[in-house]
């Protein structure tokens, strides 16, 4: 009641273009630190990725963001206001979809709209044509009198995004916006997401652990034990890894090993799972050469494969770990509660 | 939709505005959250049920059954058992529809719903008034369905005192919803309403003379008796139904007021965003 009557204050935006602008955030529970200093600034109509596994300080950083976390140290401003001081004037400005569905499946699509038009309160002469165009952009107006249990996983998440439209915010949050989704849904989720950038020049802060969809940021940050580790393209990030990766499995590892580091300028070979993998700069032609060799050395190659860089890669190299072998299972637990949801 | 912004442009979605704009924000906030829960609950009529089975089974059974044992009718002010009873039976209702729909938060968080509301640019203040006065009107609506059973014991109340009684029992289910979205805000499972069944509705029921006449209570009840809200609810809907008071109107009014401000207030804190 207070926050929202308050004149709005002149905004504090230092760098102008920078729809959020995060500088030394530091966020503790406790002894744990689960954001340790972290500064990045996201440009106006930017797709801009955070990417890590969870317990990263993903979650943390976007809680903040939305002011429902206050940080305990930093420099955070979005949309050019301050989340300590003004969080009612970023929320007005924000869109959030959340991790986990917040629709009220009870009620129609439609009804989950109207309700957050009362929320965010738009003026009520523009609602049912706002009303109208993100349902339509979202293609949902078909099913905007169905109740929203009898949706599918894809199209609550795009009633979600639909959602967060409505108030026609100059920044989108998206918190793992496609877990639990099937391919497919999820090519769609990007094609929307991409629309909105285009057509409205939305900023879209994203949070994701599927590699391949962080290559459609246009920036990604790589973050890990609550710290940001890489910040770049995608393109750039991959060149961090740099050669081509091939990976093998051979009648004896170690030798094979041993002799693509004594021949082919290879620095540094890496055996995982009975799988040896190394860089190479232009495998497609080393490889070929290096099979006939290895022939000659009495070692079989029993499987081969060639690998352009991927952002997976980046994560590996960065963080010595890949995001895949811890996010599986946290997946499968999370798409189970969704089903749950839909009771 | 959004118009394409350029970074020259940032104007905030909010210029300055009024005061008066921002209360008129508030009371839609308010309607918005009401209105979502009395839609809910009336696709749920099974609901309504509970405001049939329980003065079937508190007036029709028991009540029926005890007038035979309870023949002092000086404690009971001069009036059948049954009566008596019957302002307790409609307290019994609100309170249990009160705290059901308090309990729902408990669904709208496990269910991800209250962060839409908690992100939204408003007031913990109108949330928390707007979830009240859906409980509020969801309880009274199952009172009023208990009230119509007032013929079956003999009681024809006058239009005067129905109307008296709709009132008070909207004020007494603000109150108990206030309370009800207190412990709601604390509790994190579903396991819960058995729970505050057991130890919260059941203990403020039988500790309120609403079924029994205080005055026979053993002293160590008493302080329980006096500090408990539902005492002074079930004594004010019982003076408007049959005249029959243990304190002045006034006083339970008073009580109650003091009660649900001072229980609005504890939610605020509880609402804060996680």
């Amino acid at each position: 009641m207070i926050e929202t009557s308050v004149r709005a204050p002149e905004q504090e935006t230092t760098a102008p273009g920078d729809i959020i602008h995060v500088g030394h955030l530091v966020k503790r529970f406790g002894d744990f630190t689960a954001v340790n200093d972290i500064s990045f600034d996201v440009h106006e109509g930017e797709i801009f990725g955070f990417l890590g596994p969870n317990g990263a300080g993903k979650s943390t950083t976007i809680k903040v963001l939305c002011t429902l976390l206050q940080p305990t140290s930093g420099d955070i401003r979005v949309a050019g206001y301050d989340v300590v001081r003004h969080p009612d004037l970023i929320r007005s400005n924000i869109g959030i979809v959340f991790q986990d569905t917040s629709l009220d499946s009870t009620l129609t699509g439609q009804e989950n709209l109207d309700f957050h038009c009362m929320m965010y309160h738009i003026p009520r002469e523009e609602r049912a044509q706002r009303i109208k165009d993100v349902l339509a952009l979202m293609d949902l107006t078909d099913f905007k009198d169905r109740y929203v249990k009898t949706y599918s996983g894809g199209m609550r998440r795009r009633l979600e995004i639909a959602r967060g439209l409505l108030h026609e915010p100059r920044l989108i949050i998206l918190d793992e916006p496609t877990v639990g989704l099937d391919p497919q849904t999820r090519n769609y989720i990007w094609e929307y997401v991409r629309q909105l950038r285009d057509r409205h020049h939305t900023a879209i802060f994203m949070t994701t652990h599927y590699m391949d969809e962080a290559e459609n940021c246009d920036r990604i940050a790589v973050i890990d034990h609550g710290q940001i580790v890489a910040l770049d393209t995608p393109v750039e990030l991959k060149k961090l890894v740099g050669a081509d990766q091939v990976e093998l499995t051979t009648s004896d590892n170690a030798k094979t090993a041993k002799y693509v580091e004594d021949h082919y300028q290879v620095k540094k070979t890496n055996v995982r799972e009975g799988k040896l993998t190394f860089e190479v700069e232009q495998a497609d032609h080393v490889v070929p050469h290096l099979m006939a060799e290895l022939a000659q050395n009495g070692v079989s190659v029993e499987t081969l494969q060639v690998r352009r860089p991927t952002l997976e890669d980046v994560f590996l190299k960065l963080t010595g770990r890949t995001i895949r072998e811890e996010e599986g299972q946290k997946d499968q637990s999370r798409l189970t509660a969704r089903r749950l949801g839909r009771l | 939709m959004a118009t394409p912004t350029v970074p020259t442009t940032l104007t905030p979605a909010f210029p300055a505005e009024s005061e008066k704009a921002g209360f008129a924000r508030d009371v839609e906030v308010v309607y918005g959250i009401w209105l979502r829960d009395v839609k809910k609950f009336w696709r749920e009529r099974s609901r309504l049920l509970g405001g049939i089975a329980r003065p079937i089974l508190w007036l029709l059974i028991l009540g029926s059954s005890l007038r035979g044992v309870v023949s002092n009718t000086a404690l009971t002010g001069g009036k059948d058992y049954t009566q008596y009873i019957f302002p307790g039976v409609i307290a019994l209702t609100l309170i249990f529809a009160a705290m059901q729909s308090a309990m729902s938060i408990i669904w709208d968080r496990e269910f991800g719903f209250l962060k839409e509301v908690l992100a939204a640019p408003v007031s913990r203040l109108s949330i928390i008034i707007g979830k009240i006065l859906g409980g509020a009107t969801q309880a009274t609506l199952q009172g009023i369905i208990t009230l119509c059973f007032a013929p079956l014991i003999g009681l024809w109340p006058s239009p005067l005192v129905i109307v008296a009684l709709i009132l008070a029992m909207f004020c007494v289910s603000f109150a108990l919803t206030a309370l009800g979205v207190v412990i709601a805000s604390r509790m994190r499972s579903f396991e819960g309403f058995g729970t505050i069944s057991n130890f919260v509705v059941m203990p403020m029921y039988f500790l309120s003379g609403a079924i029994y006449p205080t005055s026979t209570a053993p002293d160590w009840m008493k302080p329980l008796i006096a500090i408990n809200p539902l005492t002074y609810s079930v004594d004010a809907m019982r003076q408007i139904t049959i005249g029959v008071a243990n304190f002045p109107f006034v006083f339970d009014a008073a009580f109650l007021v003091v009660f649900t401000v001072v229980v609005t207030a504890v939610c605020i804190p509880l609402f804060k965003r996680e």
